[in-house]
């Protein structure tokens, strides 16, 4: 026990003994937190519409209109030509076209079929089929008003759809991206932390004096991931308050049971860390090899995108990816209040792959060459 | 226990085809300053790494401080000090922080340290630098507090393996006194070098080449032995 | 340039010789496009939802099955009564929850205004958006092919532009190349310098006869040469693995693709004259710039829809240009006018770069 204690004491003063260290582990990360939770939009705002309008009839002009009143567009420009919008495609200055067709007043008060027409830069899938998707909603309300002012159809919905938003009535996105950023900071710092320090010793010479010292390789492991453990924790804190007082997330669930679910997530993930620095003999390996896995786990977390988008074994893959299950769980207890029912099988393959990595670090790292 | 603070016999390690250490077979005594000399690569490295238990060997047996060097490595290590000649301290510690961190791991207790502390830098004269980061101390200075943070917990022997090595003659010749010191403490002293004039330090020699000890004994026997005026000329003549 | 040349040499061999970090970087970037151009994508396909059926009529179970069958569903939990919605969200595997309402055929037909409630786990919003979309469309189609409602006379038809079928991966290889080539660049620089310095050997290059800028050019060309080659790699992998169509010049994708990786380099060495240790070069270098990279460059979230001031913030991102760039040249084969604007921005903020790197650096010799 004494010697695990002088081996905390001696990691945390090399951590804040380099003057760097300080503001990158507690300032950098609580202002990519403020910061970059407000990037992770997928409503598509200021979308730049460009409107070719061969009608040029009072009924396009009102299109027009309610296209422009519309807080997801910004009409730049209207003109007979589609090559002018074509061209400010090209240049990156406009996003989608809406060809209005001749006659189309003339079709359309005497019940004529009619079409409009959309062009759309689709490099970006995402926004482009968003962008059609509201641009087709507009027009969709914009003949049922003509229709039903005229009296030309009935106005009946058919199905009438109510649409209820559970755990996020106003659809924050802010309340999905939060608790997800804090989740990857706190990984990627425990994993970059872990994984480049016991290599760090080996290089610079002095895990040698170590290894013939008395103390057992469970309390060298256990040493060195108490600190990391404790500056996990704090940052989990930090980074809990920011959400809850700034963001003002909502954290339904028990509290105490993010704690105990993120002490066990933090082992497992230094325990990675660990096994990585002690399969490897510079920083430099240890760096690309936590670098490499930490994008695999952050891309494919489900954060930024689906996971039910993925292809089946993309979707197998995730299982091992240790972010997915912890960003699962602290959705469901923050916004959702689960209890301890409804992730536990979360519980167990985190706790389980915790014990079993720390266990392969242990005997990875070899007292004797 | 008898007063033999190494006894190796026919302690053999091969890394594949080449046998690093071939068989060596030697007793080192209670407090006695043991010389381990030969040329670089003649497999002194090797051997203080099986005799200070990283280091499995392959065939034959050896005892220090009275444990076996195979299947008692934990014992062994509580009783054995080390300095490598790569540098052990940590660099962005201070003096005081390294022989205290040290000090825990070996298990001394506070009061114990604070103690010890206090004696070592009275005795090397180093309470100007006491909290000053080692990376900011000159290298002669570094090698004594190695030495001195390696016998912190007054070990029954101390491996040194080739600590003079890039350091000034005085330095060197200041480093050997602390070695006599600990000696007269009752501290058996292993040490390695390739500098052969350093032999005349050491109550009794080893030498070593292509993983085999071809000559033991103290100086005087050695240099008779060989009919030669100095361990250079030993060295020379073993070496053909 | 003799002496350049033997120290860039060295370089090299210290990089070769070192087998792992030689597979590491070269294996990594074709593992991670591999990857992710497959595996990232935000359409979403089976999303489980849950249903719960109060009509059991022929409508509804058509209605059903059209979901079912649309390939966007998969219909994971077939509910009894309101009180297990609840239940079923927070196993928190659902998507969304759909209600059919009582005499749902009847209503539809007769009156033309029955009832279906879609109920979304909108934690996850952006999922909950789209999928309430698929959704929505399915039920709209729905009516109309069961003759409740006439179609509208105004249909909607859209083309798109460079990308027909839509595909993601249009937009995440070369977001993903950017992040490679960005934090690959950047970190390898930084490292390499960062370690000669924690080790010592800085200094000793410095008192040698060497220029500060031999030394400095001397540990970039390697990771230039190594960039080029991943660069390339990854272009080969868009374009034959993910068929995604060069439509513009290949020299000039290629001048393009060079000056990023040069502003990375240059990045990396501002991060290592700031910088002592490797693990806080590290840091900056992975912590400090891979979320920023990946979400403020408008990789996967569009710029345009993020607060405005970090629209203004993004502007400084060397990748959120470069992104643009590439998709400019390969997918809309426009020539080197239509990107001059974000090209002089990149090589602008390249030179800031270098010029505070070389100040910081002059300092440092003082």
């Amino acid at each position: 026990m004494q010697r695990i204690i002088y081996i905390v004491q001696k990691e945390f003063k090399q951590i804040f003994r380099n003057k760097m260290m300080k503001p990158l582990l507690f300032v950098m990360p609580f202002v990519q937190l403020g910061v970059l939770s407000y990037t992770a939009d997928f409503t598509v705002k200021n979308i730049r519409i460009y409107i070719q309008d061969q009608d040029n009839s009072p009924l396009s002009a009102k299109l027009t209109n309610k296209i422009e009143a519309s807080d997801n567009f910004i009409l730049e420009s209207v003109g007979f030509n589609y090559e002018n919008g074509f061209r400010e495609i090209e240049k990156n200055k406009i996003d989608v076209i809406l060809s209005i067709p001749e006659h189309f007043s003339r079709d359309f008060s005497s019940n004529r079929n009619t079409s409009l027409f959309i062009t759309a830069d689709a490099i970006n899938s995402t926004k482009a089929g968003i962008s059609i998707n509201y641009l087709q909603n507009i027009i969709h309300d914009f003949q049922t008003e003509q229709a039903a002012s005229k009296g030309i159809i009935e106005l009946k919905p058919g199905v009438n759809i109510i649409k209820r938003d559970w755990y996020n009535p106003d659809l924050n996105y802010k309340f999905f991206m939060v608790p997800g950023i804090l989740v990857l900071l706190v990984t990627m710092l425990a994993l970059y932390l872990s994984g480049m320090n016991i290599v760090r010793e080996k290089e610079i010479g002095t895990i040698e004096q170590l290894n013939v010292t008395p103390i057992m390789k469970y309390q060298f492991i256990i040493g060195k991931l108490l600190p990391f453990l404790i500056i996990g924790l704090v940052e989990f804190t930090i980074g809990l308050l920011i959400a809850k007082f700034w963001f003002h997330v909502p954290i339904l669930g028990s509290i105490g049971l993010l704690y105990v679910f993120t002490f066990v997530y933090l082992i497992l993930v230094l325990g990675i860390g660990m096994f990585i620095s002690t399969i490897t003999n510079t920083q430099q390996q240890a760096l690309f090899l936590a670098w490499f896995f930490s994008v695999i786990f952050i891309l494919m977390s489900g954060l930024f995108t689906p996971i039910e988008s993925m292809p089946e074994w993309a979707q197998k893959l995730t299982f091992l990816n240790p972010i997915k299950y912890y960003v699962e769980v602290i959705r469901l207890v923050m916004l959702k209040g689960s209890s301890f029912s409804s992730i536990k099988v979360n519980f167990a393959v985190i706790t389980l792959s915790a014990i079993l990595i720390n266990m392969l670090a242990i005997r990875n790292y070899k007292k004797t060459a | 226990m008898d007063d033999k603070v190494i006894t190796a016999k026919d302690l053999t390690k091969t890394f594949g085809k080449f046998t690093a250490v071939d068989h060596i077979t030697f007793d080192v005594k209670q407090g006695e300053i043991f010389g381990f000399l030969g040329a670089n690569g003649a497999g002194k490295t090797t051997a203080i790494k099986m005799l200070t238990g990283i280091l499995s060997s392959t065939s034959g047996e050896a005892k220090v401080a009275g444990y076996d060097i195979n299947t008692q490595r934990n014992k062994l290590k509580k009783n054995i000090g080390y300095m490598s000649q790569k540098f052990s301290l940590y660099e962005d510690l201070t003096l005081k922080e390294n022989i205290n961190f040290y000090g825990g791991i070996y298990g001394l207790s506070k009061k114990q340290i604070v103690t010890k502390t206090g004696e070592m830098i009275e005795r090397l004269d180093l309470q100007h630098i006491e909290n000053t980061m080692i990376s900011e101390i000159p290298l002669g200075w570094k090698q004594k507090i190695a030495f001195s943070v390696a016998i912190l917990h007054h070990p029954k022997i101390v491996f040194l393996d080739e600590p003079t090595s890039g350091v000034d003659p005085i330095t060197r010749r200041q480093f050997w006194n602390l070695i006599y010191e600990a000696a007269e403490d009752g501290i058996t002293v292993f040490v390695t070098t390739h500098y052969m004039d350093e032999a005349e330090y050491c109550d009794r020699i080893s030498m070593m080449v292509e993983g085999r000890i071809e000559a033991m004994g103290s100086l005087k026997e050695l240099l008779e032995r060989y009919d030669a005026k100095d361990m250079d000329e030993v060295f020379l003549k073993l070496a053909r | 340039m003799k002496s350049f040349r033997a120290f860039v040499i060295k370089e090299f061999k210290h990089i070769f010789r070192d087998v792992r970090t030689l597979v590491i970087l070269f294996g990594m970037p074709v593992v991670l496009v591999i990857l992710f151009g497959f595996a990232i994508t935000t359409e979403i396909n089976n999303a489980k939802i849950a249903v719960l059926d109060l009509a059991h009529d022929n409508y509804s179970h058509k209605l059903l099955d059209k979901i079912s069958s649309s390939g966007y569903f998969n219909i994971a939990d077939d509910l009894k009564s309101y009180s297990e919605i609840e239940k079923s969200f927070s196993k928190g595997d659902i998507k969304l929850a759909v209600v059919i309402g009582e005499n749902f055929g009847k209503k539809l037909i007769n009156d033309k205004d029955a009832e279906i409630q879609i109920i979304t786990d909108a934690s996850d919003p952006n999922t909950a958006n789209i999928v309430s979309g698929y959704l929505t469309a399915i039920i709209q189609n729905f009516t109309f092919e069961t003759g409740a409602l006439k179609p509208p006379l105004v249909t909607v038809k859209s083309q798109m532009l460079y990308n027909p079928e839509n595909k993601s991966v249009f937009m995440f290889v070369p977001g993903v190349m950017t992040i490679i080539l960005m934090l690959v660049s950047a970190m390898m620089t930084s490292i390499t310098i960062a370690k000669e310095k924690e080790l010592g050997t800085m200094e000793i290059l410095l008192v040698s006869p060497l220029k500060p800028w031999v030394i400095i050019v001397g540990k970039i060309v390697p990771y230039l040469f190594l960039s080029i080659v991943n660069s390339i790699t990854i272009l080969l992998l868009g374009l034959f693995v993910f068929q995604i169509p060069m439509n513009g010049s290949h020299i000039l994708l290629f001048s393009e693709v060079l000056l990023f990786i040069i502003s990375s380099l240059t990045l990396g060495l501002l991060i290592s004259t700031i910088t002592d240790t490797q693990q806080s070069a590290m840091l900056i270098s992975m912590l400090g710039l891979m979320l920023p990279t990946i979400l403020l460059s408008g990789f996967i979230f569009p710029i345009s829809s993020m607060p405005v001031i970090l629209q203004y913030i993004s502007n400084i991102l060397p990748a959120k240009w470069f992104i643009i760039i590439i998709k400019s040249i390969m997918l809309k084969g426009t020539g080197f006018d239509t990107i001059m604007f974000e090209t002089s921005i990149i090589v602008i903020i390249t030179l800031i770069l270098g010029i505070m790197t070389i100040k910081k650096f002059k300092i440092r010799l003082e």
